[in-house]
Formats: structure tokens, C-alpha cells, sequence
């Protein structure tokens, strides 16, 4: 059997993957990948690191064995991954904590981030503040008015947010404008990109940082059940939790992988964020992968009910693993995640996030064709306080509907 | 046609002690059918060449009068297969070499082999593709090859010495030397270390080497074109165009332009 080894040297994933950056980025770039080469095998790093995350995140998060969910849905075993209950409310730190180290190990003191609902935003500026480093976060302007709550956050966290009008205004046009900025601002600056997407080596990086959630997961699953899941459902935008969740699990053949993107309205309908179901191969922020594009290769607005799906890119390793069929993609709609949210609320009392909430509709699905003696695996990637209040507003407009 | 004509037509004028000046338009900002006419009033202004942006949704390289004008051209139909249909139903063919502008994936999308060889058929002379770094252009090397045209590379200020020296190497038409650490607009004045740049990069270039972003007036395309063998002005042009200021174009490139024979600083 042979042992997974994606990236190649060149930061590809079969034909996906690479740096499709300006020139004026690619000595950044490269200065990037020489650094985390060094860290990843500094174990000065590692030590440092992993006491953040213990010690400041919240690290290991549990792996619940949900017995209500269980009972309810009548099939296999369901655990779910607490990522909700890092420091920050969901997986975002994790990589965060990794990257503004890396920063600081190369002597950058400044730090630029986009942000679409504001999760990574705030996990940003929230390790900027602990580690005294200054903070730029781009976030679209109509972001900024359905979010103004994670606005205020990461201002008082001491970070200057910077709205974004181009375009949509929403999560692809912040990530434009971050570019923009870190190409300005590229010697003393470094950029911490929220998600396994970007040039080579951000989804690398990215996914490393974030496979403190399989590692954990192994560990737990094997302590708690003696055995490997049947199944892990996780929900992908970019795909960071997913990637986070999946790479360590990629060689163990016997346990099925399942990505869910957000369904928005249906994929029949031209509003969702379904890269990978529906999207094809193309260039977008510096790396070639599954995207959402028009017949004139111009990109299109993604559209979902969770600002943290809401991306019309994956990141490269995905469109990698779903082309090689090691892990299915599909995909849950808004309504379906809505549903699943309150789901979990009331029979756990678990808020899900709502990007997080599409993993828990595919897991019902997936759990009708399971056995009882099977598992299945839920990476609840973030809490749902923060979409409590558009979740209100949501259900009111349906019972008026009704 | 194609790459060598781009680069002995411009290496002709330099011979002759001229500097070039390269204007920078968004293709169907104001529509595809402006298109002819203002490459024809470029061409009679003295531009040595033309350079042609295809508007994208995602111009991470480009500043706000770009990133403006390319929506624009986007929200009134503009593509790339229009752009080349509309090249080919010139009445009449353009008398100076034209150069396509664009971000990869218009061209990934639009297939690598099917663009090189319309681009070709459309008298397109060379493309510059502002995401795509050496690394990765071998993406379309060999299609754009067999078609003729000449991948143009951007060089930037902080490339390493190994970086330039490997991006010389590979010049085809000419070089593109981004002259800012920024993206496309105004700038204030260059940096000492960027005439030293531009200078190094003469030294080791076999292409034309050309000043490229915030170049915005005759006295900074003059003092970079005094370092280097010209420039290429793109937000001012664009502007421009979009303001409806067409002789305020005609005068910028005839007071950029000069020869060798006559510096630039007896001419201010």
C-alpha cells in the first residue's frame, strides 16, 4: 500500500495545487516555505506550539460520544469533534496560533488576514494581540453589516478592519484586497490565510496546522472503541477542517471520508458555494483547483446561509482527493443545514455553527445506511453563537411564511 | 507577426534612439465596438505598441481605475472570445504590435492551445500574464511556441539577483519591469533603488526592457524610460479614455516620447 505524500516539492497535488502568484509575491512565497521547512523540524517550534495549544486554545478538545444523536438517528455511534470548544469558538485558532509564530520566527511584526464571517478574523487578531503583533483584517463591507458583532471583537482584540466594497463585497473580494495589501506591504508583513487555499505552500501549511484535529481524533476513536470509524463527515468551504480532519485518515483506506460543501438553495439553482459538486478546474488566488466559474472563465458569487462556506474556490487537495475518489464530496442545502441545527441544539444541546451544521445534515443521511456497530465521526468545526441571531431571524420569517 | 516581430519592431526604434511608450487599455470599457478607434488614436499619438487587458472578476495585481474600468467592461458583455472576434473584424489591421494582458484563468479556462492559436489568428504579438511566475509557465510553453507569440515576463524590484538573472534568460518580445511594490495606479515619485533596477536589468536583458506601474506624467515616464528603454502607462490612459479626455492622451504620450539624441532633462 502505498503511503500518501502529497504536496510534491513544487506545492502540487496531482495537477491541482501551485503558485500562481505575481512575481512581486514569489520571494515571499518562497521565503515562506523555507521558514515552515525549518519550524516543522524545530522542535524548539513544536514545544512552542503545542504549549499554545494546550495552554491558550484549549487543547485536546473531546471527542463526544453523542448518545442521544446515537439513539435518535437509530444506526451507528456518533462522536463528534469538539473544535467548538477551542478558544475562539472553532478551528480557526488552530491554525492561526501556528502561523503568527511562524511570523515572528521570520521577523515579521505585522500581520494581514481577510475575513468573511469574522471566525478567522478574530482567531487572527486574537493571537496578534497575544503575541504583540499588529493586525490588518480585510472583510467585505456587506460582511461587515451582517457581522458587526465579530467587527467589534476584533477592534477590541486591537485590530484595524478594513472594509471591502469591490465586487460582492463578501469573503473572494477581502481575499483580493488582503493580496493587494500584502503585496504592498510584503517585507515586513505576513499574511495569515484563514484556509487550505492560496499558493503553495498556505494549503500545506494550513492543513498541517489543522491535523491536530485527526491526529487527536485517531487517538480518541481508537481509546474510546478499539477501532478506526466507518466514517468521518466534515464541512468544507476551503476546507481546513475537513483537510484538518481527513489527512491524517487518508491512508487507512477502510474509513470513509465524506466533504459536505454548502447546497445553498440546491445545486439545480445557480445560488450555492458547491466547487467540487458542481465547479471546474481553474486559477483563483493563486492556486489551480475546483472553482465556480462562468463559460468566459470569469468567477462567480458563491451563495450560502453560512458566510464560512460562502467561497467560490476549494482548496487544492480536495479537488486532489475528490478526482482520486479517496474522498466524497457532497453537499447539504441551506435548508438542510438549518434543520440540522436545531437538531443538535435540542437533542444534545450543542449550538452548531452553521457552516458545521451541513456536516450534521450529511451525518444523518450517512448514519440511515449504517449499522448499529459501525461509528461515524462529525468534525463540529465551530459553535453556532455567533449565527444564533440570523438562525432567529430565519425561523421567524418562516413561521410568518407558514 | 508574433514574437519576434514584437521584439524587432521595438528594438528597431530603439536603435534609432527612440524610447517607447506602451499605453495600457481594458478591452470593452466603453464598449468592444470603441475598441478600433482607440487603438488607432494610440497608434497616431506615437505608441510604440499596445497593450490590451481582458477584464477579470478577480484583478489581484490591479488598482482601483483598473479593477473600475474592468468591471465595467465585464457588466457590459465584454470576453475574451469577443475581445478576439472583434481584433479579427478590424477594418483595418493595426500597424504596431498588440499585446494581450490577462490573468491566468480566462486563458486556462478558454483552453491553453485554442487561446494561442486565435490569439495568433487575431494578430496578437504576445501575452502578459501577471499570476503566472516562471515556475508554473510551463503551463503553456509549448502552445504558445507553436503558436508564435511571446509569453512576456514580468520582472518586480524585489525579485532576488538569481530570479532576474533566470527571468532574462527566458525574455521573450520584452520585459515587463514592475517599477512599484504595489499594484497597477498612481505612485509617488520611484525610488533611487528602482532606477538602479531597471538599470541592472537593461544591463542583462536580450529583450527591451520596459517601466511598468504608477507611470502616470511625461516627467516620470521620462525618468524611467532614462533608466531603462521605456515605459508602459496604464491607469492614466484608463482614466483618461473613461473620462472622455482623448486629446489630454494624445499630448501624454507625445511629451513621454523621446529620443536619445534629445535627453530628457533639455526638453523640461
Amino acid at each position: 500500500m502505498t503511503t500518501y505524500t502529497m504536496p510534491t516539492k513544487e506545492g502540487k497535488y496531482g495537477i491541482f495545487g501551485g503558485k500562481f502568484v505575481p512575481e512581486l509575491l514569489m520571494p515571499a512565497v518562497i521565503e515562506l516555505e523555507q521558514a515552515y521547512t525549518e519550524a516543522r523540524n524545530d522542535p524548539a517550534f513544536i514545544q512552542e506550539l503545542d504549549n499554545h495549544l494546550r495552554q491558550y486554545v484549549g487543547r485536546e478538545t473531546p471527542l463526544y460520544f453523542a448518545e442521544n444523536l446515537t439513539k435518535k438517528w437509530g444506526g451507528p455511534s456518533i462522536y463528534l469533534k469538539r473544535e467548538d470548544l477551542n478558544h475562539t469558538g472553532a478551528h480557526k485558532i488552530n491554525n492561526t496560533i501556528g502561523q503568527a509564530l511562524l511570523a515572528k520566527r521570520m521577523g515579521k511584526q505585522k500581520i494581514v488576514a481577510e475575513t468573511g464571517a469574522g471566525q478567522h478574523g478574530v482567531a487572527t487578531a486574537t493571537v496578534c494581540a497575544l503575541l504583540g503583533l499588529e493586525c490588518v483584517v480585510f472583510m467585505g463591507a456587506a460582511d461587515m453589516k451582517r457581522q458587526k458583532l465579530n467587527v467589534f471583537r476584533m477592534e477590541l482584540l486591537g485590530a484595524e478592519v478594513r472594509g471591502v466594497e469591490q465586487g460582492s463585497g463578501t469573503l473572494k473580494d477581502a481575499v483580493n484586497e488582503a493580496l493587494r495589501y500584502w503585496v504592498r506591504h510584503v517585507t515586513d508583513t505576513h499574511y495569515i490565510l484563514g484556509s487550505v487555499v492560496g499558493p503553495h505552500p498556505f494549503p500545506q501549511i494550513v492543513r498541517d496546522f489543522q491535523s491536530v484535529i485527526g491526529n487527536e481524533t485517531k487517538q480518541q476513536i481508537l481509546a474510546a472503541s478499539n477501532k478506526l470509524p466507518d466514517a468521518i463527515v466534515a464541512c468544507v468551504g476551503g476546507g481546513s477542517n475537513a483537510m484538518g480532519m481527513f489527512y491524517p485518515f487518508i491512508d487507512d483506506h477502510a474509513v470513509r471520508l465524506i466533504g459536505v460543501e454548502a447546497g445553498g438553495n440546491g445545486l439545480q439553482s445557480d445560488k450555492h458555494a458547491a466547487a467540487l459538486s458542481t465547479g471546474s478546474a481553474g486559477i483563483l488566488h493563486g492556486t489551480l483547483s475546483y472553482l465556480l466559474q462562468n463559460e468566459d472563465g470569469q468567477i462567480q458569487e458563491a451563495t450560502s446561509i453560512s458566510a464560512g462556506l460562502d467561497y467560490p474556490g476549494v482548496g487544492p487537495e480536495h479537488s486532489y482527493l475528490h478526482e482520486q475518489k479517496r474522498v466524497t464530496y457532497t453537499a447539504a442545502t441551506d435548508e438542510e443545514a438549518l434543520a440540522a441545527f436545531q437538531l443538535l441544539s435540542k437533542t444534545e444541546g450543542i449550538i452548531p455553527a452553521l457552516e458545521s451544521s451541513h456536516a450534521v445534515a450529511e451525518a444523518c443521511k450517512q448514519a440511515e445506511k449504517m449499522q448499529t456497530d459501525e461509528t461515524l465521526v462529525i468534525c463540529l468545526s465551530g459553535r453556532g453563537d455567533k449565527d444564533v441571531e440570523a438562525v432567529q431571524q430565519l425561523l421567524r420569517g418562516d413561521n410568518h411564511g407558514e | 507577426m508574433g514574437s519576434k516581430y514584437l521584439k524587432q519592431t521595438l528594438e528597431q526604434k530603439i536603435s534609432n534612439g527612440e524610447k517607447l511608450f506602451i499605453p495600457y487599455i481594458v478591452a470593452g470599457d466603453g464598449g468592444l465596438d470603441q475598441l478600433e478607434a482607440r487603438i488607432h488614436l494610440l497608434t497616431a499619438a506615437g505608441a510604440s505598441a499596445i497593450e490590451l487587458g481582458i477584464p477579470f472578476s478577480d484583478p489581484v495585481a490591479d488598482g482601483p481605475v483598473i479593477q473600475a474600468a474592468g468591471s465595467r467592461a465585464l457588466q457590459n458583455g465584454t470576453t475574451l472570445k469577443g475581445v478576439l472576434k472583434t481584433l479579427q473584424a478590424f477594418q483595418e489591421e493595426p500597424t504596431i504590435p498588440i499585446v494581450i494582458m490577462t490573468y491566468l484563468n480566462p486563458i486556462y479556462h478558454y483552453g491553453i492551445e485554442a487561446f494561442a492559436r486565435d490569439s495568433a489568428d487575431a494578430g496578437i504579438d504576445g501575452v502578459i500574464i501577471p499570476d503566472l511566475p516562471m515556475e508554473e509557465e510551463h503551463i503553456l510553453t509549448d502552445a504558445f511556441k507553436q503558436a508564435g507569440i511571446a509569453n512576456i515576463r514580468l520582472a518586480a524590484p524585489n525579485s532576488t539577483p538569481d530570479r532576474l538573472q533566470a527571468i532574462c534568460q527566458r525574455a521573450e518580445g520584452f520585459l515587463y519591469a514592475v517599477s512599484v511594490m504595489g499594484t497597477t495606479g498612481v505612485a509617488e515619485d520611484h525610488a533611487v533603488e528602482v532606477k538602479q533596477y531597471l538599470q541592472q536589468l537593461k544591463q542583462v536583458s536580450p529583450v527591451p526592457v520596459l517601466a511598468g506601474f504608477g507611470v502616470a506624467n511625461p516627467t516620470q515616464a521620462k525618468t524611467l524610460s532614462d533608466c531603462c528603454d521605456g515605459v508602459i502607462v496604464g491607469s492614466k490612459i484608463v482614466e483618461l479614455f473613461h473620462q472622455g479626455e482623448e486629446a489630454a492622451i494624445t499630448s501624454l504620450i507625445q511629451q513621454s516620447l523621446y529620443s536619445d539624441k534629445t535627453p530628457a532633462h533639455d526638453l523640461s
